[in-house]
């Protein structure tokens, strides 16, 4: 069973085998006839041209593609931090393209998890702080919060760190912190961009040896952008994108 | 709590920032204060005035006197209840530096001025002595005059050096009131000039007229032009209040400057503060467009701004109000006495505080609004 609908001119994506998708499921994320463009001085400059993907709960897909080929923009669109041109973008079954900033906004704390390439942690906020940001915006209370915080930072091994700075970690440890960010509201999606693109050989496998766990025991879904072969490697399912385009 | 420790940490991230932008606001506030409370000190001679007395001059100028004949028939218009008269004498009390004012009085004087306290008995003993003088409390503090001190001034208009006793060393009943001026009789300064000047003998230099009733200022003040029009010596005359201003009028474009001068430093230091902001806005696109990737409203962002700017701001403010009083007495210890009434009023606080809020609010507008807009996908481009 195919789990891309094809389309005319372009190839299928990767057969239904590499995804966590049970028959009859709806996928989680499914994109229909996605385009974004940009329009620089009178110029039509296309980014994304008519993508159609479905991603299923429980998915753990690479979009990997040279650069300028339009993966980060697609990653955006999906995480709502941007807007597409034309296309449909649905999230567990909410249309995304349709939100108003402010709905898109509450959306993306209720639904979406971030990581990115440079963790952008707040620097005047402890591991802890920053871990705790996102349920700022929820209507638990202190105590609750503090839990919370303590068991993500539990989970990726950064009990001992809840009250350091940012620059007091090292690379790895900074993007843990992200990591537990992303977590913390459990979100039904978890997008990372080039989560290992700032750290060396033996921290980027301790960072995505922890969103293998995330997928494999928490069953979180993860779509994550890289150049990294090894990275992809931990993937179940390879997006290639060239020019804005699907490709096999 | 998050909110006021996030403002709190990033006001302060950049030390060396925030401490030079809150030296400059407190520089620029306390300067705003000072500076009012100059303009202010200017007019509080005017603002103490009494609605109930009159001050008559010679109408060509107050250079010229007039003959002391003319107080009984001011005496006589209706409506005044008392008259004296005074005479300007511009001595120098050991260096021209030490500038304070010192008039010749007559007996009733002081019963025109109740807000003069002087006790019974030094009353009693000026009156009693010819070469008595009095002095106001903040005259006599300034230079350690005590009751019996024997004060030598040299004469300018009426040359020689003139010695009195010091009798008595008169309290302010109000806050407002002048005690930095220098009294003695007019019999004495008349019988010397009557020897030396006999031509210059029994004139005042302004005679001061009790109303029954303030609110006929104006028909008194004409009778008694009126009396002596066509004369000699014409007069000029108008409520203490207006007599005042008439000398703060003579400084009016000063005041004005120095009054354009204060919202001036204040404009400088927004357009400071203002680029300080605009510069720590800037560095932080990549952190504001991360809260609103994370589900933080526009208006989270433009508050952070907002809040971190007020506080600066604040905290400046605070420090040049703090600042403007000892400022104040610096200024007053240094000019002497030509200020007699100088008080860092609440009103120019409150206004002190206003400018320093505005300099925030100002100074975060254009940041905030641009950082609210700003995309997230171009915020995030800027990491890295």
């Amino acid at each position: 069973m195919t789990v891309d609908v094809p389309v005319a001119g372009r190839r299928d994506a990767v057969p239904a085998s590499t995804t966590r998708a049970q028959p009859g499921e709806a996928p989680l994320v499914a994109i229909r006839n996605l385009s974004k463009y940009y329009v620089r001085g009178g110029q039509v400059i296309p980014v994304l041209v008519d993508i159609d993907l479905d991603v299923y709960a429980g998915d753990f897909i690479a979009l990997m593609g040279p650069s300028g080929s339009g993966k980060s923009t697609l990653l955006n669109l999906i995480a709502g931090i941007d807007k597409p041109s034309s296309g449909q973008i649905r999230v567990g079954g909410v249309d995304i393209a349709g939100l108003s900033d402010a709905d898109l906004a509450a959306w993306r704390a209720a639904n979406i998890g971030f990581i990115f390439q440079f963790y952008n942690l707040m620097p005047v906020l402890s591991a802890f702080g920053n871990v705790e940001l996102p349920l700022q915006l929820t209507s638990l209370s202190r105590s609750e919060r503090r839990e919370r915080v303590q068991t993500a930072l539990a989970l990726v091994g950064l009990s001992d760190r809840a009250s350091h700075l940012p620059n007091e970690l090292s690379g790895g440890q900074q993007q843990r912190v992200a990591i537990a960010r992303a977590l913390i509201t459990d979100p039904t999606l978890i997008v990372a961009d080039e989560p290992t693109g700032d750290l060396d050989r033996t921290t980027a496998g301790e960072i995505l040896g922890l969103l293998e766990r995330l997928n494999d025991e928490l069953g979180k879904t993860i779509i994550m952008v890289t150049h990294d072969p090894k990275a992809a490697e931990k993937a179940h399912r390879l997006v290639h994108l060239e020019k804005g385009v699907l490709v096999d | 709590m998050f909110v006021p420790l996030l403002v709190l940490r990033n006001a302060f991230r950049h030390k060396l920032r925030t401490t030079l932008t809150v030296t400059g606001i407190v520089i620029a506030i306390a300067a705003f204060g000072l500076l009012r409370t100059i303009v202010d000190a200017w007019y509080a001679g005017a603002n103490a005035s009494s609605s109930a007395r009159l001050v008559t001059r010679n109408s060509v100028s107050l250079v010229f006197p007039m003959p002391l004949s003319y107080a009984p028939k001011i005496r006589q218009v209706e409506g005044v209840t008392g008259v004296a008269w005074a005479n300007w004498f511009g001595g120098i009390y050991v260096s021209e530096r030490n500038f304070f004012a010192q008039f010749a009085i007559n007996p009733t004087y002081l019963d025109l001025y109740p807000e003069f306290v002087l006790s019974d008995a030094e009353r009693r003993a000026f009156a009693a002595d010819r070469v008595g003088a009095i002095a106001g409390r903040k005259l006599a503090d300034k230079y350690g005059w005590k009751v019996g001190d024997q004060i030598p001034l040299r004469g300018t208009i009426y040359p020689g050096t003139w010695t009195f006793n010091l009798r008595g060393i008169y309290e302010g009943a109000e806050e407002g009131t002048d005690t930095s001026t220098f009294y003695f009789h007019y019999d004495y300064l008349n019988e010397a000039v009557k020897r030396r000047f006999p031509r210059s003998a029994d004139q005042a230099g302004v005679f001061i007229e009790q109303l029954r009733n303030p609110d006929a200022a104006a028909a008194v003040s004409q009778a008694i032009d009126g009396t002596f029009r066509n004369s000699l010596a014409e007069t000029l005359t108008e409520t203490e209040k207006a007599f005042q201003l008439g000398f703060v009028a003579m400084s009016e474009a000063i005041l004005l400057a120095i009054q354009a001068v204060s919202y001036v430093v204040i404009v400088i230091i927004m357009a400071v503060m203002a680029n300080t902001m605009a510069m720590t806005a800037r560095e932080r696109y990549g952190e504001y467009a991360t809260f609103k990737a994370l589900g933080f409203a526009n208006g989270f962002v433009a508050l952070l701004i907002f809040a971190e700017s007020i506080g600066i701001a604040l905290l400046g403010g605070a420090l040049g109000i703090a600042l403007t009083f000892p400022a104040a007495q610096a200024f007053v210890s240094t000019v002497g006495s030509i200020l007699p009434s100088f008080k860092v009023t609440e009103e120019t606080v409150v206004l002190q505080a206003l400018a320093a809020l505005a300099i925030g609010l100002v100074a975060a507008a254009i940041p905030a609004w641009r950082a609210a807009r700003v995309r997230i996908v171009d915020g995030l481009r800027a990491i890295g």
